[in-house]
């Protein structure tokens, strides 16, 4: 059996041990209705609000700010449409060319089916925008800036606190932040955020769980409709046990991110260093990036040629968002970045966890050579 | 209730067959019981024009589903077994008659055995009498709604008012075996089809050109050859790596050529493949003038490497007719799946469409492809693959 190297952690990443026990324990025991009225119903509708209230604390918000989604694209497109459809005389969102996919494409529908007008800041050459750029759009009636903290494919960083303070001093416009690549691996402010999108998937938790943080002053329409569940903002019978473990999934995240983040910062360095040294090879992130996300061009090899000579040596890296990876596209994003199409046509992604070592990274370097030896 | 207890089995294309009955028939017999090989309590017999099968509890429509996959059977019926007694026969049959809401209906008799006592149009009209006096169903002997088919042998007689139209075609293995070129494409997978259909046991080979094809393109091919491995149980597929002899190909003769002397590689690869598995003939999925590779000329520059026959089912086959018989068995979907042109880098600006085999011979002359075949048919990967089962645990 082929050794296999997990280099794909920006894309998901593996259950923690700790969470996937409870998930197990409460998945057996907890299956009735929390909405129920008897007894264990109404024992797990606590047990959920306990967990709400743990999330809330972590992240330094109230527990009804809190809801409970199915992970960031449901979070990304509901905050958009959710606050859009509740400020209907507004008429103008805010966001970046190099957001996620559910917050490009929602943009794109509320464009094309609902009438808004959309103003997409240009990121520079760092994968970032500015608070002058995003100050610059503002408008009377722009009822929503959305913006990623840290960008899946290049890991940038945008200025997202200094451009949330800003947007709430000066505009009415609300603002929303996805959060769905930092969590864990950046500290943030929530002071001036009205809404926040999170995912489990990415922080060692469960797939189809996350949250979107809605404060409570931001009006809302909900896009599920249903039940009295989350405050009627999200319809559908709660899944709790889920729901549940999404707690310990941040608390756990937040506290390794914090302990292992030195480790991760040494294997990103060498890995780049590494990089650098082999003829051919360009450096696609930003100087200042989280350092979990390296992303590389070699222009010979095509981004499919080389995930699949990589995927035979026994490396999984994504390039493109694992969202788009069955496009033939090229990078939207580092063509944003100023990169020609050939370099965006041949861009690889590896994203590390603490679980990766140094050995990986020099099996990775291995290989890598072989491949640009072979087909390049 | 009609409870109907036995499948019987007849046979395709025996009367051409002559002298090779016995074969034919032990090799439909021996195909019938591997493709329902799960269903563990049926009960077969082997008859001199028949086979018939005791269902016990199995289920019906999954054997029904399954028969309709085997070559060799011409059509069969799901029937109940009666004593050969006339007051036996005519109770099935008005049991029948009375449950169908149909309204018009026709008696057929057939006497395996003559030495019944009635003939066969005196059963057909004690029965029919019966039914007209005790039903409001009506004789209409030209085209009846509902069919009662009489068999009558010396002992049993069966019943049944429903016969199902088989695959046709000759038992699977009987005709020898033959060797397919097999892609991730719409074609191939149908010649598979044709082959089979023909008595032929299908091997498969697939070239692969890995990194520029991927794992899952791979993946693909190998289920689209359990797909018509159902026709004839399982099959064999050569998966050969063929990035070594391509990128020679390319930087030798570039861009026009290169369809051409890859075609003709994948034969030679194919006729020695052949050999070592003892099939006597090639099969491709070609069709004339499909794709600049498809054209006569190409066709013939392409067969000059390779002295053994190469079958090719869908030659003078439509794109659509191709695409309807791929629908038919099932492989039309998973064929147009985006995975076989992953890479752009071998798809061709101007392939040429009138080669000739003195230029193709020059620039194979300016590499030594001997060594690289050898050494691609030695790591060539054989891969068994039968008809995917959905019991995973999960599932």
């Amino acid at each position: 059996m082929q050794r296999r190297i997990y280099f794909d952690n920006a894309s998901t990443t593996n259950i923690n041990p700790e969470v996937l026990k409870s998930y197990k324990q409460l998945l057996d025991q907890y299956y009735v209705n929390s909405e129920s009225l008897y007894d264990e119903g109404t024992q797990i509708s606590r047990m959920m609000e306990k967990a709400r209230s743990a999330i809330a604390g972590l992240l330094d918000v109230e527990s009804d700010e809190i809801i409970f989604t199915s992970g960031s694209s449901e979070s990304n497109t509901s905050a958009i449409k959710g606050v859009c459809f509740a400020c209907p005389e507004k008429k103008h969102i805010v966001t970046t060319n190099i957001e996620h996919s559910s917050v490009l494409n929602a943009c794109k529908q509320m464009e094309e089916v609902f009438g808004y007008e959309v103003t997409y800041l240009p990121v520079g050459p760092d994968a970032t925008v500015t608070l002058q750029q995003a100050a610059h759009a503002l408008r009377p009636d722009t009822a929503l800036v959305t913006i990623m903290h840290v960008n899946n494919e290049v890991g940038s960083i945008n200025p997202i606190e200094e451009i949330a303070e800003y947007v709430k001093k000066h505009s009415h416009a609300y603002m929303h932040a996805d959060l769905t690549q930092s969590m864990g691996k950046l500290e943030i402010n929530m002071k001036n955020i009205d809404l926040a999108s999170v995912s489990a998937h990415k922080l060692e938790g469960l797939k189809g769980s996350g949250i979107l943080i809605k404060k409570k002053h931001v009006p809302f329409v909900p896009l599920i409709n249903g039940g009295e569940q989350e405050q009627g903002l999200r319809g559908g019978t709660s899944n709790a046990p889920v729901n549940m473990v999404f707690a310990k999934t941040l608390r756990l995240a937040m506290e390794n991110g914090r302990k292992s983040h030195d480790k991760i910062e040494k294997l990103s360095r060498m890995l780049e260093e590494g990089l650098r040294a082999i003829e051919g090879v360009e450096i696609n992130h930003p100087a200042r990036h989280i350092p979990s996300t390296v992303n590389f061009s070699y222009e010979k090899i095509p981004s499919e040629v080389m995930q699949n000579a990589l995927n035979r040596k026994g490396f999984m890296v994504s390039a493109r968002s694992t969202c788009d990876s069955k496009s033939d596209d090229p990078s939207y994003v580092l063509t944003a970045m100023g990169y020609s199409v050939k370099r965006a046509s041949s861009c690889i992604r590896v994203s590390l966890s603490s679980a990766n070592t140094e050995e990986e990274v020099q099996l990775f370097l291995k290989a890598l050579k072989e491949i640009i030896e072979q087909y390049g | 209730m009609v409870k109907y207890d036995t499948v019987l089995i007849r046979f395709g294309e025996l009367s051409t067959k002559g002298k090779n009955r016995k074969d034919f028939i032990n090799r439909l017999y021996g195909n019938v019981k591997y493709m329902l090989r799960d269903f563990e309590s049926l009960e077969y017999r082997k008859a001199y024009d028949r086979i018939y099968i005791k269902i016990h509890d199995e289920d019906p429509e999954a054997i029904r589903e399954k028969l309709k996959k085997v070559f060799g059977i011409s059509s069969f019926s799901f029937t109940e077994k009666v004593a050969s007694d006339l007051d036996a026969i005519s109770d099935t049959c008005y049991r029948i008659a009375a449950e169908t809401d149909k309204k018009t209906f026709k008696i057929i008799t057939k006497r395996h055995d003559k030495s019944f006592p009635m003939r066969s149009d005196d059963i057909n009209r004690a029965v029919a009498g019966r039914i007209l006096k005790n039903t409001d169903l009506k004789v209409d002997v030209h085209d009846p709604e509902l069919a009662i088919r009489i068999e009558v042998h010396r002992e049993d007689t069966y019943i049944t008012s429903e016969k199902i139209p088989g695959a046709g075609g000759y038992p699977a293995g009987i005709n020898g075996k033959v060797l397919l070129l097999l892609s991730g494409g719409i074609d191939s997978p149908v010649a598979a089809y044709e082959l089979m259909k023909r008595g032929l046991m299908v091997e498969a080979v697939h070239f692969a050109s890995p990194p520029y094809t991927s794992e899952a393109a791979r993946g693909k091919v190998l289920t689209l050859a359990s797909m018509v491995s159902e026709y004839q149980g399982h099959m064999h597929v050569h998966v050969i790596n063929f990035t070594d002899l391509q990128l020679q190909i390319y930087k030798t003769a570039g861009d026009p050529y290169a369809v051409t002397l890859m075609r003709r590689m994948m034969f030679r690869l194919a006729e020695r493949t052949a050999k070592q598995v003892g099939a006597l003939a090639l099969g491709t999925g070609e069709s004339i003038g499909q794709v600049a590779s498809q054209t006569l000329e190409s066709i013939a520059c392409i067969n000059d490497v390779v002295r053994i026959p190469v079958i090719r089912p869908l030659v003078c086959y439509d794109k659509v007719e191709i695409i309807d018989l791929a629908r038919k068995i099932g492989t039309y979907e998973t064929s147009i799946l985006p995975f076989e042109d992953c890479c752009t880098i071998f798809d061709p600006k101007n392939p040429v469409t009138k080669p000739s085999v003195e230029k193709s011979e020059y620039f194979e002359s300016q590499f030594d492809y001997e060594k690289m075949i050898e050494e691609a048919l030695a790591a060539s990967e054989d891969i068994v693959v039968s008809p995917e089962k959905n019991d995973e645990d999960f599932l």
